[in-house]
Order: structure tokens, then sequence, then C-alpha cells
């Protein structure tokens, strides 16, 4: 089973640094009528933050009903977030909230679709990850 | 008087309009008939072309059935994001103000005329030239949002300049803002695409102006909050960093679904044209920046500050980053005035990782799984 799980708007920079980091991925579905994911292997959640004001609304709905699955919550082992550091403090709060919630690390955020260093760094990030 | 006077003579022909209904349909057909004559004969730039092919179009907006929901999507984060100068307590800077040296107050000033005029071409027609570009009507509602936000933020600017400056002084920076020759090279540069016939360059050339022509701008309070210095007005600052990061975001997402359309040629095309764009407005930006802050001896940093946004206004339009991390290795002071979670330690796989703290967990009961 795949060891990253993601999740990507229609506008699709989070589905794009998935592609760059070239790791099988499993993709949340966008709308409610698919098929819901089920994730029964210990992964690592890839997500944009959404909102960007108060914080409300910062992790899609999406992603918050695939973790509502507790199988898929049990298995969660990071999270990465995507963002912009034009929001300020709500730059990658998604993450946080995931973290927090889920009592996992927040491993890494980026911005957009990430740089080639990004890429890099959460590549060899995940590699010593699934050493451990 | 005159005038009013002029207006009311106007109303004295008694206007030929039909009494009953049967009447009025002929009626308006002639009318009909007399302006596309008019327009007919007239010239028009294709601006105009544009315009009134578009206005023929205008349908009632239907809200229950959304094309792209990207629309809707932004349209609840620009409403929920909404704000207004007044909220911000400006006057608490009017010490900090005093502490700064005429050089720097003059440098502020400067800076923040040569943003006002940004946000009033994107406001007054930016923002409004790309509605007759738009593929759903949401997308036109959007841009009227957009359009209405970058004048409340050129109005800010003013905000600012009342609290902490006198007279004089604003109206010296605002004739430093017509006499700048980089800083009316750019607003010549953007408004010549803005006019053109192209709604794909029109959309580069937007999205660069929101997330990329205001940076040597934005720079500036970000060093003084980086300094605890007006930092009333760089929470301002933020609030308008966040608006044009929306902005931008939707408007390279229009235009990547009018990439995704082109042939292989077309796109590359587009691609060069958006690289040189770029390259021009960052030759002319460049030497803007040098103007401005030598005398300070900031503008290698606010270099590096353009370079990391130019990365980012490219990827907005889903393009590869142009400059290598070597030159967008913005000063972490300016990255932590913009975002406090921007520090590359915060994050397991960069930072140490023992300095990690891992937040204390809660319950996971999936009828509270409230984010």
């Amino acid at each position: 089973m795949n060891q990253v799980v993601y999740f990507s708007s229609v506008s699709g920079n989070t589905a794009r640094f998935v592609e760059k980091l070239g790791r099988p991925a499993s993709r949340i579905p966008l709308y409610a009528s698919d098929p819901p994911l089920e994730q029964r292997e210990p992964y690592v959640l890839i997500v944009p933050t959404y909102g960007g004001g108060d914080g409300k609304g910062a992790v899609p709905k999406q992603v918050i009903r695939f973790l509502n699955d507790e199988e898929n919550r049990k298995h969660l082992r990071g999270v990465i977030s995507a963002g912009n550091t034009n929001f300020g403090a709500g730059y990658g709060l998604a993450g946080d909230i995931i973290a927090r919630k889920c009592d996992v690390p927040h491993l890494y955020r980026f911005e957009l679709f990430g740089t080639p260093d990004d890429v890099r760094v959460v590549n060899d990030g995940l590699d010593g990850l699934w050493r451990q | 008087m005159d005038t009013q006077e002029t207006q009311a003579s106007v109303f004295d022909d008694p206007i030929d309009a039909p009494a009953l209904a049967e009447e009025a349909g002929p009626a308006i057909e002639a009318d009909r008939a007399e302006i596309q004559e008019a327009l007919d004969g007239a010239v028009q730039t294709e601006a105009q072309k544009r315009q009134h092919r578009h206005n023929h179009l205008v349908r009632a907006i239907n809200w229950n059935r959304i094309e792209d929901e990207k629309d809707l999507e932004v349209w609840n984060r620009l409403v929920n994001n909404f704000w207004l100068p007044e909220k911000v307590p400006l006057s608490n800077d009017i010490q900090s103000w005093a502490t700064l040296t005429e050089d720097e107050k003059l440098l502020t000033m400067r800076v923040f005329t040569g943003l006002t005029l940004l946000d009033t071409i994107q406001g007054t027609v930016g923002a409004v030239s790309l509605i007759p570009d738009a593929v759903t009507p949401h997308e036109e509602a959007v841009l009227t949002n957009i359009a209405f936000m970058e004048s409340v933020h050129a109005k800010s600017y003013s905000s600012i300049f009342s609290t902490l400056a006198s007279t004089k002084e604003i109206d010296d920076a605002f004739r430093w803002s017509t006499e700048n020759p980089y800083l009316q090279r750019k607003a010549e540069i953007i408004i010549g695409y803005y006019e053109g016939d192209d709604p794909l360059k029109r959309k580069v050339a937007s999205t660069l102006l929101e997330s990329f022509m205001f940076y040597s701008g934005f720079y500036l309070p970000m060093h003084w909050s980086s300094r605890a210095k007006l930092t009333n007005t760089a929470d301002m600052i933020r609030l308008i960093i966040r608006d044009e990061a929306v902005h931008g975001y939707y408007i390279g997402y229009k235009f990547q679904k009018g990439y995704e359309q082109l042939t292989p040629e077309k796109q590359a095309e587009l691609k060069d044209y958006t690289y040189s764009l770029l390259y021009e407005l960052y030759e002319n930006e460049s030497k803007y920046s040098a103007e401005l802050y030598d005398p300070v001896g900031l503008t290698e940093d606010v270099k590096k500050f353009l370079h990391y946004n130019a990365n980012k206004a490219l990827m907005n339009l889903g393009f590869e980053p142009l400059f290598p991390s070597t030159v967008t290795d913005v000063n972490p002071a300016i990255l932590s005035a913009l975002s406090p979670n921007a520090d590359e330690n915060h994050d397991f796989f960069s930072g140490s990782g023992s300095s990690y703290v891992i937040g204390k967990a809660e319950a996971t009961e999936d009828e509270d799984w409230d984010f």
C-alpha cells in the first residue's frame, strides 16, 4: 500500500508536488459521491491549507472526512502541509491542526507546489522516516 | 450653479416615450438600431469591442448553479477576509514614526505611494479589464470583489499617511510617485498589457503584479516590523499581503485553465512571454529598489525578497520557479515578520527534530472530530 496519502483541489498544486516526489501515492477523493479512500498501512499525509483568515476551515473537508475513519487515523505517522507565507500564522495551519489532533509530528511545510529544494528535503525526510 | 442650469435644460425637452405598451416594441427596436449604427460607424478599440461583446452576453447570475467550484470557494474566502483600514489602530505608531530618521521617513512615504499606485491600477484598470475575459458569471463577480479590495488597499495607505505625516510630506510623496521613472515605467508596462488584446497575457500581467511587483514595497513594513517599529502599520500591510495571495492564486488558476486549452506551440509561446515579461519587470524593479533602498543599505536584502516572490508568482501561473535557492534566501527576520511559521527549524524534517514538541494528545472520538 502507498505510504503517501494526499489531498489536492482542482487547482492541483499539492498533486503537482506529490508527482514531483515520484513516490506512489493515494489521493483523497474530491467529491463526497466518490468511494472513500481506506488506508490500512502507515502513511504520511500531505495537505493544502484552506482559508487564511481566522483558521476556520483550514483543513479541507475531504481530509476531515478521511480522518474521521478511525482506521485511517490509526496509521497516520506524520503530516506535511502546503500553503503560502502570505497567510502569516495561517501558513501550513492545516498541518498544525492535524498534528495536534492526531498527535503526530508536523514534518514539513512548503509553498504552492514546492521548489526543487522542498522536493529533495521531503524525499530525504521520508526515506529517513521509513528507515526508523 | 451653471452646471445645474445646464443639466436642468436637458430635461426641458419632452421625452417622446410611447404611452402605450404596444408602441414600446418598435420604439425599442428603433433605439437599438440607432445605437448599433452609431457603434458600427465609430472606430472602436479592441478593448471597447471586447467590452461591448461582453456586455451583450451578461445574464442573471445564478449562484445555485456553479460551473467552477473555485469561483465560490474564492468568493467565500475573500468575503471572510474582508477588512477596512479603520479597524487597524494606526495611531499607535505615531511614537514609533518619530524615532525614524528623515531618510527613513522619506523612504517609507515613497514606498507607500508606490504601492498606492499599483493598487490604484489594479483596482480601476487591472481587475476590471479581466471581467470581459471571464468564462463564468461567478468569475466576474469575484473580479469585482478583487477590484473593490484593491481600492480599499489604495485607500489604506492614505490612512497611514494622514496618521503619521504632514500634508506637505504627503503631497511631496505623491508628486514623487508621478515623477519617478521606474515607478512610471512599471505602471506603463502593466497597463500596456491590460489594454492589449490577449486575455491570457492580461492574466499573466495581473498575476505578476499581484504576486511579484508589490514586494519591493512590502519589504519595508516587514523590515520595520522585525525591528519592532510601525507594528500596527505592518499589521495592516499583512492584511493586504494576505489578500494579494488570494488574488494571485485565483487569477493564476484562471490563467492555467485557459493555458490547458492551447496547442503545445501556443503554450510554449506564452511561457516564453511570461518569463521575458518577468525579466523585463525584474530589471525595472531592481533599479526601482536600488534607488529607494541604496541610501539605507538594504537593496541586496530587498532583491532576495524579489527573487523569492518572483518564484511564487511563476508558481501561481503553474510555471517552475526561475531563481535558484542560492538567491532566494530571504533574511529570516523578514520571513518571520511575514509568517511566524516560516522558520524552517519549526519543521521536523528540516529542523533538528529534537526541538520539536508534539502537541498534547486529544481524545479522538469521532463525534467531536471537529477541526
